[in-house]
């Protein structure tokens, strides 16, 4: 078997949720080749050759990657797809913008979401927002899928030597074009590869008081998240939503603070290893899935959790 | 210009999914359907775009079973010119219905397809996708904002770590996503309007494509559940237990 893992990267680095997706490769068997397409994106291919794991690094470096326009990157991809059996991406918006469009290209399905597999044609994924879990076996010729990376490890990222070799080309579409990025800018860890995460709900009220978990949060050193009200309230910015709908993590630690537990909220959030609810409704269904409980008023407990973890130093 | 607004029956999003005992599949007898939320925006969108005489006609099309006229009527309420139905009783996969609806614009030579980013039945998030490979055409996928100007659309994303503004070439396909707009509720009238305006029932046999899924699901499960942990009395037992119980900090 051969597989493509097309990485997610920065140009200097690849990004976390491309070493979930190498174990996902690597629990498949075979070869594993990882086609790193950007612009100056030598530092990238580096670091992903070094990765444990992999087999060959495919190269590509051309202003036509410098942003990822699915439109371009897609047809690389397929120039690249000859003779592999699977073609992975993350599950990023990254991961799902593009792969769809080189299954279409394939004339083969996509598989998206998978969080384990089982046999080289059969994987299991969530559906309904991960109330079901399906097992879906593919007949097509390649499988290409997108990988929940909160349901691998990470594969190391050193102990790795594989070559770095240029990729085949492709000619350029001109369908679309970058106009701007706006990304929120942060200190503190990435949500989806952070150990420690401490979300807001409704119960800040506003975003002022929002900014009170910006304390606990470095004291911790965690990422601060968000539930869709939150969001929708303007507290937080769109990228900071857990759940269904935001982002799906798996931290070692989740603390939820004013969050009631919608059903949409529990499928971003209830694979962490250990999640802390603190709410002062008592009857709220984060309850239901939190291995430690705090009733009580978020207003109280946070100025007591940050000198508490002064106490703890 | 017109705007072709692929759409989905789902079960309501409002409705806790039950997976059935025999593990084929989830309950979706006597269960309360609607369409589907991000279906929901990409009408809503369609219909702003023409009030701001940006486009002449929107049309709504499904690909699914005859129910879904149900569905369609929906669309037609919230204000969509008619509606297509391409029906089917076989449960057919993104790639399948990309195709269909790739013969559909082309013999409704429309401009612009505005869907739904994913359905919440199997969170797929792929048929916009593929249907831009399918046309060759430009895609830009979880869209929050949208401006049309000069034979072209600039569309805000919603990306990992922020934002992102593609422009693309007409014609072209965009996925909606949350926050795109807020749909507009149905006005009793507009039902009854509804009723009136055409739907075309055309059956899938007519478009001579293979719509025999590729994958199978051979069992769908419940997801391992949490089970509820214990309550603390206050901060200071919360940090002990997180300090030396779970060791998590």
């Amino acid at each position: 078997m051969s597989i493509l893992v097309i990485a997610e990267h920065d140009n200097n680095s690849v990004k976390p949720a491309t070493l979930n997706t190498i174990s996902a490769a690597s629990q498949l068997g075979g070869e594993v080749i990882v086609l790193v397409a950007g612009f100056n994106c030598s530092d990238a291919a580096s670091a992903a050759a070094a990765i444990a794991g992999v087999s060959k690094v495919l190269q590509v470096d051309d202003a036509l990657y410098e942003h990822v326009l699915a439109e371009e990157l897609t047809p690389l991809v397929v120039a690249n797809a000859e003779g592999m059996t699977h073609i992975l991406a993350p599950s990023s918006t990254f991961g799902k913008n593009i792969i769809p469009r080189v299954a279409a290209l394939l004339d083969v399905g996509a598989i998206s979401d998978v969080a384990k597999i089982e046999l080289a044609d059969t994987f299991v994924r969530p559906i309904y927002a991960g109330n079901a879990m399906a097992t879906v076996q593919s007949s097509d010729k390649v499988k290409v899928m997108t990988i929940r990376s909160t349901a691998f490890d990470s594969a190391a990222s050193e102990g790795g030597s594989a070559d770095v070799e240029s990729a085949a080309t492709a000619a350029g579409t001109g369908l679309s074009s970058f106009l701007k990025q706006e990304l929120t800018k942060s200190e503190r860890p990435e949500l989806t590869s952070a150990g420690i995460i401490i979300s807001g709900g409704r119960g800040f009220g506003s975003e002022e008081n929002f900014g009170l978990l910006d304390e606990v949060a470095d004291k911790l050193g965690a990422a601060i998240g968000a539930s869709r009200a939150a969001v929708d309230a303007g507290y937080a910015p769109n990228d900071y939503q857990v759940g269904q709908t935001g982002k799906i993590v798996a931290p070692e630690l989740y603390i939820a603070v004013g969050i009631s537990g919608a059903i949409q909220h529990l499928a971003g959030m209830k694979d962490s290893k250990v999640i802390v609810a603190i709410n002062k409704d008592e009857e709220a269904p984060i309850y239901e899935v939190s291995d430690y409980g705090l009733v009580a008023d978020l207003f109280q407990v946070l100025p007591e959790l940050s000198a508490a973890l002064d106490n703890l130093s | 210009m017109k705007i072709l607004v692929p759409i989905k029956r789902v079960i309501d999003a409002n409705i806790r999914v039950r997976v059935k005992p025999d593990n084929s599949g989830v309950e979706t007898a006597n269960v309360k359907m609607a369409m589907n939320p991000f279906c929901e925006i990409a009408v809503e969108e369609a219909l702003r775009i023409k009030e701001a005489g940006n486009a002449e006609e929107v049309i709504a099309v499904i690909v699914g079973d005859s129910q879904c006229q149900e569905t369609l009527r929906t669309a037609l309420a919230m204000g969509a010119d008619r509606a297509v139905l391409v029906e089917t009783d076989v449960a057919v996969q993104p790639l399948a219905i990309a195709k269909l609806l790739k013969a559909v614009v082309e013999k409704e030579g429309t401009e612009l397809v505005l869907l739904g980013k994913q359905a919440i039945d199997y969170d797929n998030n792929q048929t916009g996708q593929m249907l831009a490979a399918l046309l060759g055409w430009g895609q830009a996928t979880f869209a929050s904002e949208i401006d049309i100007k000069n034979g072209n659309i600039d569309v805000t994303r919603e990306i990992d770590g922020g934002l992102e503004t593609l422009s693309l070439k007409l014609p072209a396909i965009v996925t909606t996503d949350l926050r795109l707009n807020e749909p507009r509720y149905v006005k009793l009238p507009n039902i009854m309007k509804a009723k009136k305006k055409p739907l075309d029932v055309l059956p899938v046999d007519e478009f001579g494509i293979d719509v025999t899924p590729t994958q199978t699901i051979l069992k769908v499960e419940e997801p391992p559940q949490r089970s509820a942990g214990i309550k603390v009395a206050d901060v200071a037992e919360l940090v002990d237990k997180l300090h030396n119980e779970a060791k998590v900090i």
